[in-house]
């Protein structure tokens, strides 16, 4: 139960994401007669302000938020992993202005920076990955530094060191094959808190452009009529709310499974 | 089967009798997969004596101690039979809240780590006042005044200041001390020490075994010392009882157990101990590996491994035989009921090692060698001090030969390896390899001089990365120094490597953690050779195995020193081994380096007084009561902060007022032996 429903909840999310061209979807045809009409009037989750069906909209949501999802943590993690464990390894200057730079970014509310990047970057989807990765990479950064301080002290690094391996090698083959547990479970979390933000800048009018569908934009574009037609708003949250606590429930699940310490 | 100790007949004794344990069984798990950690022990203690129980990793001495206090892991392990007497009273039939009465109060345990022991925030004075309010129902003003009382007693000096003191302000010693009185604050009639002094240094084992003795003869407390060294056994047990895979295979007094021990696996454990005199022949060592404890043995357990076992070894399982003087052992050779083997397998006498050729030219060369780390404090991270780790070292070893350096931990022993192979930079000195200076090499130059000299440590656990697989780990140099291009060529050398250092080809596809502490070991060792090298820094390689493990792999090192001309660096704490493997030995004590000459001179006639107390205070097998051990106060102080003059002097038996106030001078006593002390002058 507590990994099955998730995980297929998780399933039909990337499906309907990589399935969505060849499923026919219709997400832009405007049928006037059926502008703001509930779910139990017509269509199967109802029609938006335009008259556009809100299923087919919000498929090519999970879309959009799912591939924005993937490509923001895999471009935060790989870059994050690589500077972090570059810098814990090397240590001094170095590591001492990445500390800083990780610092600088830690200060600024994570949110507000995306909002200010994207805003400088313009609005359009390949931007807000851009600005979400911007700020992505910290965290992963800061914890496979921390992780590789500890590491380095480990005698295989210095028997790799001692034998005359490359510091390449020894960051990829010694260091960052054994921090890979926390950084899975970081990166898992940071699946939810990507869906978020993808959300908020949609629905700050930030990322994707009228009229592709995003569950940001839906939202946004649902509040106008909260009272009359509440579903516009509730379709689209419902089905962030579903992925973001899937994904928490899973990655708790991860890092039981993958933290020694607590086994 | 007599299982019992003592005869019924011999009534005196039996009012003696503190703890009779009689075939205890520990399981861990249920059913037919079920670990059988201890497979029906018995034995007894009587008032005031020290029973030792003797055995490696893993023949269940740890598990018989919690069983006997009812503290096995919990939900997996559990007693699945046999009785734990304590004056009559079954222990194992003790409701729960009887029991906590008996722990502390009646029975009570010292473990191996004094570090993970003691709760770190908690003061040294309260938790000893745990132990008074539980046990002896003291509280405040009462409990305090005891527990300094009892921190004077096991001979903490200013125990008035250091009953407020956390854990963390104290040295090792010092901790192993505050157990000790957490012990006996409960006033127990038994005390079980679980291997208490492995963690120590050899002069602060002297010490606290020393002050174990007179507790027991002051307090009349008996004594069950679980433990791995027989040197230790020798110098406190009453008698003996020898583990192995979860049954005792034989009992005995010390006299009689020094004497003549009588199991093949008793015989087999002094004959595996290094010592001087074994230096010109491999040591003895006992093939295979213990069986695995979940299955049931329908034949001796040892007989795989024992050169004396015959058919009815392997058909017939040994029962206890016992003698009238409390001497027993599990064995078919004394059974008078087996007719006894054709032809005794008398084992033959290891050959002799070929002698190595003479006057050799140095490949390594250090002088006056230094590595401070600065102590940085406050708010902009000032340099406030130094640690003075290696404060003029000179080192000189020949091709081929083994210069070992001891000393105790802290003394800088590690450092100075480090900062020969360049894994540390030297803050000053000199590291000439073969006539090249090391320390002015960088980068890539350094990188490739690096196949020539290698390390091996001593944590075979985490020397070796656990997602590599062995063959990769091996190669591992081949490929960093661009050795064996063709990817062929060098699995078939993995594969050799493997086979020279006593492990099976197909291994190379395995992981690090299917291997044991000593075949892991063996795998650094192929690592090393891997690149070829002239010189093999040892940094305590042996001292996290077991003494028959260590014997395999001393004889390996020595071996392949013969067959390669390798130079070994061997850091250590273990006077045995030195005797064994080095050359010459240096003596370090707080970063540098006190006394130096041949093994035999230094070994035999020390010059310098702590060489002579380091050397008294290992704990020997010949119980020769003549030996007298100079016993040290104190600690080794602190290397930020070193003594004036001589280091030595605060701890130093023989200082005179020179030795407070300049460092000795190097003082020769015949050729190539000197030492740093006013003495000599």
């Amino acid at each position: 139960m507590r990994v099955k429903l998730p995980a297929a909840i998780l399933l039909l999310w990337a499906a309907a994401a990589v399935l969505a061209g060849a499923l026919g979807l219709d997400p832009d045809r405007i049928r006037l007669e059926l502008i703001l009409a509930p779910p139990w009037e017509a269509g199967w989750l109802g029609y938006d302000d335009l008259g556009r069906p809100l299923l087919d909209r919000v498929i090519a949501g999970a879309r959009t938020s799912f591939w924005v999802a993937l490509w923001v943590v895999s471009l935060s993690a790989v870059a994050g992993t690589l500077i972090g464990s570059i810098s814990g390894y090397l240590g001094g200057k170095v590591d001492r202005v990445v500390v800083h730079v990780i610092d600088i970014f830690l200060a600024f509310p994570g949110i507000l920076l995306a909002i200010a990047l994207a805003g400088i970057l313009g609005p359009g989807i390949g931007n807000v990955v851009i600005a979400l990765s911007l700020v992505g990479w910290v965290g992963f950064a800061r914890l496979a530094r921390a992780q590789v301080l500890s590491l380095k002290q480990r005698e295989h690094v210095a028997a790799a060191i001692a034998l005359g391996s490359r510091r390449r090698r020894i960051i990829l083959r010694h260091l960052i094959p054994l921090l890979s547990a926390p950084l899975i479970v970081e990166a898992t979390f940071g699946v939810a808190s990507i869906v978020i933000a993808e959300a908020g800048l949609s629905f700050l009018g930030l990322g994707v452009q009228p009229p592709a569908a995003s569950w940001g934009s839906m939202i946004r574009d649902g509040t106008r009529y909260l009272l009359v037609a509440p579903h516009m708003v509730l379709v689209p949250g419902l089905a962030m709310l579903l992925v973001v606590l899937a994904v928490n429930l899973l990655g708790d699940r991860l890092r039981d499974r993958m933290d020694v310490r607590l086994r | 089967m007599s299982e019992c100790n003592h005869g019924s007949n011999n009534s005196r004794r039996m009012t003696d009798k503190l703890l009779t344990v009689r075939d205890l069984q520990v399981r861990f798990g249920e059913g037919e997969g079920a670990v059988r950690a201890v497979d029906g022990v018995s034995f007894a203690i009587d008032r005031g004596e020290t029973l030792a129980l003797l055995g490696e990793s893993g023949c269940g001495k740890s598990m018989t101690a919690l069983a006997l206090l009812r503290l096995l892991p919990q939900p997996v392990g559990h007693i699945a039979g046999g009785q734990v007497l304590l004056e009559g009273q079954d222990l194992l039939a003790l409701p729960e809240m009887r029991m906590r009465q008996v722990r502390g109060g009646r029975i009570a345990m010292i473990f191996q780590e004094p570090m993970t022991s003691l709760n770190p925030v908690m003061t040294v004075g309260r938790q000893i006042g745990e132990v008074l309010a539980a046990h002896k129902g003291l509280k405040g003003r009462a409990a305090r005044a005891r527990s300094v009382e009892l921190l004077g007693l096991v001979g903490i000096p200013d125990a008035g200041r250091r009953v407020d003191e956390y854990p963390h302000q104290l040295s090792g010693g010092m901790k192993q001390r505050v157990m000790i009185a957490m012990a006996l604050a409960g006033e127990p009639d038994l005390l079980i020490a679980d291997e208490p002094t492995t963690a120590l240094d050899v002069t602060i084992q002297a010490q606290v075994l020393e002050l174990m003795r007179d507790i027991q003869r002051e307090t009349g407390m008996a004594m069950l010392l679980i433990t791995h060294d027989l040197g230790v056994v020798a110098g406190m047990a009453d008698r003996v009882a020898v583990m192995y895979a979860g049954q005792l295979v034989e009992q005995a007094s010390r006299a009689d157990f020094f004497t003549e021990p009588r199991h093949p696996y008793s015989r087999k454990l002094f004959a595996a101990l290094p010592d001087m005199d074994k230096r010109d022949r491999p040591l003895t060592v006992i093939p295979g590996t213990v069986p695995t404890l979940d299955q049931s043995f329908h034949a001796c357990r040892f007989a795989d491994r024992c050169a004396s076992a015959w058919r009815t070894c392997h058909e017939v399982e040994p029962a206890w035989l016992e003698e009238a003087d409390g001497r027993g052992v599990r064995c078919h050779l004394y059974d008078p009921a087996h007719p006894n083997p054709p032809a005794a397998g008398s084992e033959a006498e290891p050959d002799r090692l070929a002698a190595r050729s003479a006057a050799p030219r140095d490949l390594l060369e250090v002088s006056r060698l230094k590595v401070h780390f600065p102590i940085h404090k406050g708010l902009f991270k000032r340099t406030v001090g130094h640690v003075y780790a290696v404060d003029d070292v000179d080192i000189h070893i020949p091709t081929g030969r083994t210069l070992a350096l001891v000393g105790e931990s802290g003394c800088g022993k590690t450092t100075v390896g480090k900062a020969i192979l360049q894994l540390l930079r030297p803050t000053a000195g000199s590291v000439r390899f073969d006539g090249d200076e090391l320390t002015r090499l960088r980068g890539e130059a350094l990188r490739r001089r690096r196949r020539e000299f290698q390390i091996i440590f001593q944590d075979p656990f985490s020397s070796m990365n656990p997602r590599m697989q062995v063959g990769d780990i091996i190669e591992e140099g081949m490929v960093a120094q661009g050795l064996v291009p063709d990817a062929g060529a060098r699995r078939q050398r993995v594969e050799e490597l493997l086979e020279q250092v006593g492990l099976r080809p197909e291994h190379a596809r395995r992981y690090p953690h299917e291997f044991s502490g000593g075949q892991r070991q063996r795998i650094c060792v192929a690592r090393a050779l891997a690149v070829e090298p002239r010189l093999i820094i040892c940094d305590e390689p042996t001292s996290a195995l077991d003494v028959s493990v260590q014997a395999q792999i001393l004889n390996l090192l020595k071996r392949l020193q013969l067959e390669l001309d390798l130079a070994y660096l061997f850091i250590t704490h273990n006077i045995s081994v030195v005797a064994y493997l080095a050359d010459r030995v240096a003596v370090m004590y707080l970063g540098r380096i006190v006394e130096e000459g041949p093994v035999d001179r230094v070994l035999t006639d020390p010059q310098h007084p702590y060489t002579r107390a380091l050397l008294s205070a290992v704990p020997r097998i010949d119980t020769d009561t003549g030996r007298e051990v100079i016993r040290l106060e104190g600690d080794i102080p602190s290397p930020s902060n070193p003594p004036t003059g001589c280091h030595f002097h605060p701890r130093c038996p023989q200082a005179m007022e020179r030795c407070r106030q300049a460092y000795p001078d190097r003082f020769e006593r015949g050729s190539e032996h000197w030492a740093r002390c006013w003495l000599l002058e």
